[in-house]
């Protein structure tokens, strides 16, 4: 657990050295504040749903270019060779740069804690919800991290990694809102795999343990896989 | 120290390793030697456990690299192929990351850093981007690197490939002083620079063993029939051939003309440990053929390494 500790923190803070990661959080607020407070006013409501409601599918889009380069990078300079000669285990590794992910979906999820300070200002803000949001938002971001760690490990190519990572998340962003498109039997499978219906459940501020869980499933499910990926890469 | 037991390593259906079994006391430096391909990165890949052998298994000290390959990491520094160091980050940082990694104490670690600063002469360079180095330095933190936890084995994977030869130099420098110590293993395609380091050489050609010894058991045991250079002016081709036929030990004479005709060149193959310079001398000083060209062209490792590796 040293090692894993010793590798999130190398990795986390990697990512301030280049100037992707203030790219990243300059751009992911620009588009969030825009596109929440463009219409805020004329709603004329005090709370941040449609700011949250927004998260499924802007996450689909920031994930993956968060974390493909954690392996991808590494295969590419040859430095996974360095990394793996050392004394660390794949466990290590995976749970060292997932949660240096992870971190950093926190590092931006951060300064939006201004809107919801700001709106405080204008009127009652239901707290409770506001932090339920943000544990959903922070479980969501958990989530496409683990399956964009996967996509990374996968390839070389950075690119390809963030548009398969990307590709993956957006069906599970999207696949609600696609319904019509599958038979009626196979219907409640379908919404249990949408992301965005779980996440609107604790957005609302209802902590179900179904909706945890589902979350918690999709972070081992893309963890486990990367393992099998870096075992089979042996 | 290390115990290679038939070690394999098939890639799809092509084998790069096909059964290796090698045994490294303490203290040896051992070259591995081998065309490009022949199966030397893959073999230290192994021993370091970045990859798995397909069939075999490797014991360093009482640690198989199968059922407990971390111990293995434990006891191994490692110095991949160029290099390839993280970019982005200052030489301080990097070395300071791979301390904690390898589980230095940070008072530990500050004395140490110290003493891989002085040794690898990395003392101006420490607060520098990795990316910035040039070649030569990155090799020289890449050292650093692999020394880290003082490992009692050090393997090194082309370690001066791509450098200016001054910058070899200075490498080789520093691996015959870690070597003094340490069990190091290094591979090379190089030849001159495996018979200036190395105790004992290892030639790899096609993932099989074909050599294995010092460099004067390789070139013992491959016949040191060595060929003797003769260059005479005013002799005629006949008159030669039967002159130095007739000395004893000479085995075979090539006549050609030589560098500056109307001179003669005989080269002699002499038979396996005899040295018929002396009688050939004696030969040629009863004419009167000018002698312009006399010299022994010993075996090198060249020539040696060149035949075990041609093509069948």
């Amino acid at each position: 657990m040293r090692q894993a500790m010793l590798i999130f923190k190398k990795e986390f803070k990697d990512y301030f050295i280049s100037p992707i990661a203030y790219i990243v959080i300059a751009v992911f607020l620009l588009i969030t504040g825009w596109l929440f407070f463009s219409t805020f006013f004329i709603i004329g409501q005090v709370d941040l749903r449609r700011f949250f409601n927004l998260m499924p599918f802007l996450f689909a889009l920031v994930v993956p270019v968060i974390t493909m380069r954690l392996f991808s990078e590494e295969f590419n300079v040859g430095s996974y060779e360095i990394l793996l000669t050392m004394p660390v285990t794949f466990r290590d590794v995976i749970l060292g740069k997932f949660f240096a992910g992870v971190a950093f979906v926190g590092a931006i999820l951060l300064p939006t804690v201004s809107y919801a300070l700001f709106i405080s200002f204008l009127g009652e803000l239901d707290w409770g919800v506001v932090t339920g949001s943000y544990l959903g938002a922070l479980l969501l971001g958990s989530a496409y991290a683990a399956i964009g760690l996967f996509a990374s490990s996968l390839t070389r190519n950075q690119i390809i990694a963030c548009i398969l990572g990307m590709v993956i998340c957006g069906v599970l962003a999207i696949i609600d809102k696609m319904l019509f498109f599958f038979p009626q039997s196979v219907l409640p499978v379908v919404t249990y795999l949408s992301a965005a219906v779980h996440f609107e459940n604790i957005a609302k501020g209802i902590i179900d343990s179904r909706d945890i869980i589902y979350f918690l499933s999709i972070m081992f499910i893309g963890l486990y896989a990367t393992h099998l990926v870096l075992q089979e890469k042996k | 120290m290390i115990h290679v037991d038939h070690l394999t390593k098939y890639y799809d259906d092509f084998c790069a390793v096909d059964q290796i079994s090698l045994n490294i006391e303490k203290g040896e430096i051992i070259g591995l030697l081998g065309p490009n391909g022949a199966g030397k990165t893959t073999t230290l890949r192994m021993l370091t456990g970045y990859f798995a052998p397909s069939a075999g298994d490797i014991h360093v000290k009482d640690f198989s690299v199968h059922d407990d390959p971390l111990a293995v990491k434990k006891l191994i520094g490692y110095l991949p192929e160029s290099a390839p160091l993280y970019k982005g980050m200052l030489v301080y940082d990097y070395l300071s990351h791979l301390a904690d990694i390898r589980g230095l104490s940070s008072s530990a670690k500050e004395k140490r850093l110290q003493e891989l600063a002085d040794m690898c002469g990395l003392r101006g360079i420490m607060h520098k981007t990795i990316e910035t180095l040039s070649k030569g330095l990155k090799q020289r933190v890449g050292l650093a690197h692999a020394m880290m936890s003082d490992p009692e084995i050090l393997v090194l994977d082309e370690p001066t490939s791509g450098l200016d030869p001054n910058q070899i130099v200075e490498i080789r420098e520093i691996i015959k002083k870690i070597g003094e110590e340490k069990t190091v293993i290094l591979s090379t395609h190089i030849l001159s620079e495996a018979e200036a380091t190395c105790d004992r050489i290892v030639i790899i050609n096609k993932g099989k063993i074909i050599a294995d010894g010092s460099t004067r058991d390789i070139k013992a045991s491959n016949g040191e029939a060595d060929t003797i250079r003769i260059e005479v002016r005013g002799a005629n081709a006949d008159e030669l051939r039967e002159k130095l036929k007739a000395v004893v030990g000479v085995e075979e004479v090539d006549l050609a003309d030589g560098d500056e005709p109307p001179s003669l060149r005989a080269d002699v193959r002499c038979q396996a440990l005899r040295d018929p310079r002396a009688d050939l001398y004696e030969a040629i000083k009863t004419t009167d053929w000018v002698l312009t060209d006399f010299h022994r062209e010993a075996k090198t490792l060249e020539t040696i390494f060149r035949e075990l590796t041609r093509e069948n």
